[in-house]
């Protein structure tokens, strides 16, 4: 029998539409980008009896099982429940139908760097917080990259993200335990931003100048710097790829608590719902920001959300990014 | 005499000798550790034994009751000085056998060194009395049977600390009367540490041949070690400060004389007025230190200084053992004097 498939169904389905006629791929999400290595066994199952044997490692840290005939889709989905099982439902996300595989593919799988489990630079556990948004936005159509990542070298390049949400710690010094060796303003000038100074022996620190990077804590010799125990994130957005204004994401709020960036993370939706272009097949989060402008979004993602008091937001943003040519955002009059 | 306590015996005994003393004990820091979400364990005044970690080894050692990190010697004006009030209540500190003969060392290098007292040190050193914390096992990198600081009989009272309950063994008739109506008597007696996995061949020699003093094992430390500190920094023996004058920004008439801990490792630590400074190469600076934990101080005092905690190993950032050290440096000494047959 021939084809006849409902395309968007498929993707949807988080199957995509391949250059090789009746052979789709299968796309699996691994939210936080870690998983137990049993999971092997079924991708392997999978790729070598339904596909080309092959694996694709994506840059979403999901797989991708490329030449899947379009007939084996419901077949392989019962398949994934075990995958759905532990990686989706265990950590609270709602699947109506778990045996028909993904419900959405618009918004992406939170990636997220190794975090503190291995990386002494992070400042927690990311794979954690990338579960904890996966759960409050999957499953969702809409277009949205995020990324989390433990300290602000982002390994994961958050900031090339929808939203970047970077994990910082706020230095606490104990005057009493300093030995004035200089170890963390000597650091702090030559890797970060100088945030430190040495007077009469001991260390200030400019709180302007300080990222939350916690190399100092990392220096210390006798534990004078230690990390305030509550856990801060700063939350870039709006970066991105893609052929139209390329550009890295612009610092939103600072020093926010994990409650405080999963709630504006969900409220995004409800923003999208209300401005998104509809005539479009799908328009990317970051463009409906470029068209409603920064001060609306900022209003509606921050609507009903009681800020931790630490936390700062940024009044302006100034895009950057690239531009391919000058008049990207020009529109003739005739159009609409 | 002996007693057998529960945990909450032993909180009423804590909570009256709280009256009369203040009590330090080894206790987790949550989430101070230099990794995320870790914890150190450190020194600090406790009232209840729930507070007091006796699982396991302290990252930092005790020495910070008798040697403050910052300790302001006085304060002056321009034709005046005051010395700072200090508590004058007595301690009881709990700590392990190995941590108990380092303050041997200690008292060695403060009270004896040269014929005269360091009156600051003294001052809070003779407020202390010692309970001894019984070793159940011997942690990662102690090698305290090898340096002889495995047993003590230095202490007031000595406990072993269970799940259940906490034996103890009272030495000291001062404290007698705190636990006149608490517990059930035995014949309790602290057992101590008979072997640890770390074992150290210290070199027995009169004196370190000149070569050694050159020779290639040192070299390896001058990549290896990034000359942080952390080695004299947990260690329970490591006692150099260096001393500064302070003038307080608003007036800069007064201010004050303190003394900080210092530390052969960091940069710094030999340099004198001019900008020279011997000891640049970290090899250099550890053969230093290997010297001064067993050798030189030994040559002095007739004791070694380094009573094998093993601290420096546990916390060295590069992986740099120098449990390790001594006995390349026993190895090397016995293939110099074949050599040289
Ligand atoms: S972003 Fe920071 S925490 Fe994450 S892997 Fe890189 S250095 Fe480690
Ligand atoms: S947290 Fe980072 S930026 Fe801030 S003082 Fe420490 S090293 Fe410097
Ligand atoms: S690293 Fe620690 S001890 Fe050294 S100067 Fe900085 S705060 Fe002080
Ligand atoms: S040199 Fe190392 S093993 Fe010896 S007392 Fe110091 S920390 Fe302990
Ligand atoms: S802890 Fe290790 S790296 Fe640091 S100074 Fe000591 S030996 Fe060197």
């Amino acid at each position: 029998m021939t084809l006849d498939l409902d395309r968007k169904k498929v993707v949807k389905n988080n199957w995509r539409v391949t250059k090789v006629r009746g052979k789709s791929a299968l796309r699996i999400r691994i939210p936080g980008g870690h998983m137990s290595a049993k999971h092997f066994d079924l991708i392997r199952q999978i790729a070598e009896n339904y596909g080309n044997g092959t694996v694709h490692i994506t840059t979403r840290q999901g797989f991708e099982l490329p030449e899947i005939p379009y007939e084996k889709i419901p077949e392989v989905n019962r398949m994934l429940y075990p995958l759905l099982q532990d990686l989706e439902l265990a950590i609270g996300v709602q699947i109506d139908k778990p045996e028909n595989g993904y419900p959405a593919a618009g918004t992406r799988n939170v990636a997220a760097c190794i975090g503190n489990r291995v990386c002494p630079f992070a400042n927690f556990d990311t794979t954690v917080l990338a579960k904890k948004i996966e759960k409050e936005i999957y499953p969702n159509d809409l277009h949205v990259k995020i990324a989390v990542t433990g300290c602000p070298n982002d390994c994961i390049k958050a900031r090339m993200h929808d939203y970047g949400v970077i994990g910082v710690a706020e230095p606490v010094y104990d005057y009493e335990r300093c030995i004035g060796c200089q170890a963390c303003v000597k650091n702090c000038k030559k890797k970060v931003t100088g945030a430190l100074a040495m007077h009469n022996g001991k260390v200030v620190r400019d709180e302007r100048l300080c990222i939350g990077c916690g190399e100092c804590v990392l220096q210390c010799p006798t534990s004078a710097w230690t990390r305030n125990p509550e856990k801060y994130f700063n939350l870039t957005i709006m970066g991105r790829t893609g052929k139209k204004n390329p550009r890295i994401g612009e610092l939103f709020v600072q020093w926010a608590t994990a409650d405080v960036v999963v709630a504006i993370i969900k409220n995004t939706y409800k923003y999208a719902e209300k401005y998104i272009d509809k005539t479009l097949v799908k328009e990317h989060i970051g463009y409906i920001v470029d068209r409603t402008g920064y001060q609306v979004f900022r209003d509606a993602v921050l609507d009903g959300i009681e800020l931790n008091p630490k936390a700062r937001v940024a009044k302006h943003i100034q895009w950057g990014g690239h531009f391919y040519a000058s008049d990207i955002f020009m529109t003739d009059q005739s159009a609409k | 005499m002996g007693k057998s306590l529960s945990h909450n015996e032993f909180n009423v005994l804590l909570g009256a000798l709280a009256k009369d003393y203040n009590i330090y004990a080894p206790a987790r820091f949550e989430k101070q550790g230099r990794f995320s979400d870790t914890d150190i364990i450190r020194y600090r005044q406790v009232s209840q034994v729930e507070e007091i970690v006796w699982q396991a080894k302290s990252t930092y050692s005790p020495k910070e009751v008798v040697m403050p990190v910052t300790q302001t010697l006085f304060y002056f004006t321009q034709t005046e000085y005051r010395e700072p009030e200090t508590d004058t209540r007595p301690c009881l500190v709990f700590l392990r056998a190995c941590d108990i003969n380092g303050f041997a060392s200690l008292d060695k290098i403060y009270l004896e060194n040269g014929g005269t007292e360091d009156i600051y040190y003294k001052r809070l050193r003779e407020k202390v009395k010692f309970i001894l914390i019984e070793c159940h096992t011997s942690f990662d990198n102690c090698f305290c049977v090898s340096m002889g600081a495995n047993t003590t009989d230095n202490y007031s009272m000595a406990v072993r600390f269970g799940e259940e309950n906490i034996q103890l063994e009272l030495k000291d008739e001062q404290l007698a009367g705190y636990l006149d109506n608490i517990g059930q008597g035995n014949d309790f007696k602290p057992q101590f540490i008979q072997e640890n996995k770390i074992k150290v061949n210290v070199p027995s020699v009169a004196e370190m041949p000149d070569w050694i003093y050159n020779d290639q094992m040192w070299k390896q430390y001058d990549h290896r070690c990034i000359a942080c500190g952390r080695c004299n920094t947990t260690c329970v023996t490591c006692s150099c400060y260096t001393a500064l004058d302070v003038l307080y920004d608003d007036n800069c008439q007064v201010g004050e004389r303190r003394r900080v801990w210092a530390s052969c490792h960091i940069d710094g630590f030999t340099d004198m007025a001019g900008g020279h400074g011997f000891r640049k190469e970290n090899g250099a600076r550890m053969r230093f230190k290997v010297f001064h934990k067993i050798y030189d101080f030994n040559k002095r005092f007739g004791k070694h200084m380094c009573v094998g905690c093993g601290r420096c190993d546990d916390n060295c950032p590069e992986y740099i053992s120098y449990s390790n050290c001594i006995n390349i440096l026993n190895d090397r000494l016995k293939e110099g004097e074949k050599a040289s047959v």
